[in-house]
């Protein structure tokens, strides 16, 4: 019975406003995501995710295993960035996901840090 | 003790940015490198985003969307490197701070027919402190002018790298991203030195 939401998503495509997902909100009160935030499903959680919105679950599918950039998540369900930080928010008080922020901008990248990505890029 | 061993590592993501011009080369410059063909997403900018106080009516409200492609490099299990090409045509990318904060560097594409193009991601990334390379996109292998003569005309500083390529070329895309890096490391090594020094 709960299932043809997703039908209905598909079948209006992006004539859907993507904010009605979020009840409207266009950022999260709690956090501060950014684009290179990592997401990663909380794998002990798998059971408690049965009433969450076909987005949120989505994001737990794409996630789990593995971290993805919150621009990687927005990609992938086709939803602009802003509605995805918010469903990221509420999926981490729920949670249901662990999160890394990228370094801050406070602390500028180091000499060795800054070295690692070049011998990473030489080695491509 | 709890034990949090079934939590999967969480690495640290790393961002360059690849600006320029609209059809200068930024999305096959991002393709070349990327181990996955690029993503595609989007954001919308309004007042709110841009920090405009308006006190007009809804219906005069700003916004607009902004696009932009990106793919990641992972450098080692725990070091994620993503590069963003940002919104071409659009000059409203300046204002999504997101974007920009944080990025441990960029590239500035540029075709010689139009340097001019490129003036204002230049301009932005100087005002940011960004450190940045410019990358000479020659179309088809023409090298219709030197590197030095692309300085002089951008009025680059002479720390900022300038390296004639094709984009197209994974290479050729591998060495502009290696020039925005050592002016990156260039910055840290200053900076590193001073903090010594005091």
């Amino acid at each position: 019975m709960p299932e043809p939401r997703r039908h209905d998503v598909e079948q209006a495509g992006r004539y859907l406003r993507p904010y009605a997902i979020t009840g409207g909100r266009t950022q999260h009160s709690q956090y501060a995501f950014t684009l290179i935030t990592l997401v990663v499903a909380r794998s002990a959680h798998g059971s408690a995710t049965g009433h969450l919105e076909p987005e949120s679950a989505h994001i737990l599918d794409l996630c789990r295993d593995r971290a993805l950039a919150v621009a990687e998540i927005a990609a992938l369900l086709d939803l602009p960035v802003s509605v995805v930080k918010v469903l990221c928010g509420d999926l981490l008080d729920a949670s249901l996901i662990l999160v890394q922020s990228p370094p801050g901008q406070e602390s500028r990248p180091s000499v060795e840090l800054i070295e690692r990505v070049m011998d990473g890029i030489r080695q491509l | 003790m709890v034990s949090v061993s079934s939590e999967p590592v969480m690495p640290t993501a790393l961002k360059i940015l690849i600006a320029g011009g609209f059809g200068v080369g930024k999305t096959t410059m991002v393709a070349a490198v990327s181990e996955v063909p690029p993503l595609e997403t989007e954001e919308r900018m309004t007042e709110a985003s841009l920090g405009v106080d308006d006190l007009s009516g809804v219906e005069g409200k700003f916004s607009t969307t902004v696009a932009m492609d990106f793919g990641r490099i992972t450098i080692a299990p725990e070091l994620v490197l993503y590069l963003f090409g940002t919104p071409g045509q659009d000059r409203f990318w300046f204002m999504w701070d997101d974007l920009a904060t944080g990025a441990l560097g960029a590239v500035v594409l540029a075709d010689t027919r139009r340097l001019e193009a490129s003036f204002a991601s230049i301009d932005f990334f100087e005002a940011r402190g960004i450190p940045f390379a410019v990358g000479v996109n020659c179309f088809h292998g023409q090298r219709d002018c030197s590197a030095e003569q692309v300085r002089a005309a951008l009025d680059l500083d002479a720390s900022t790298p300038v390296v004639l390529c094709d984009v197209r070329d994974r290479a050729s895309s591998k060495q502009v991203l290696l020039s925005a890096l050592e002016a990156a490391r260039a910055r840290a090594t200053a900076e590193r030195d001073v903090t010594y020094a005091i």
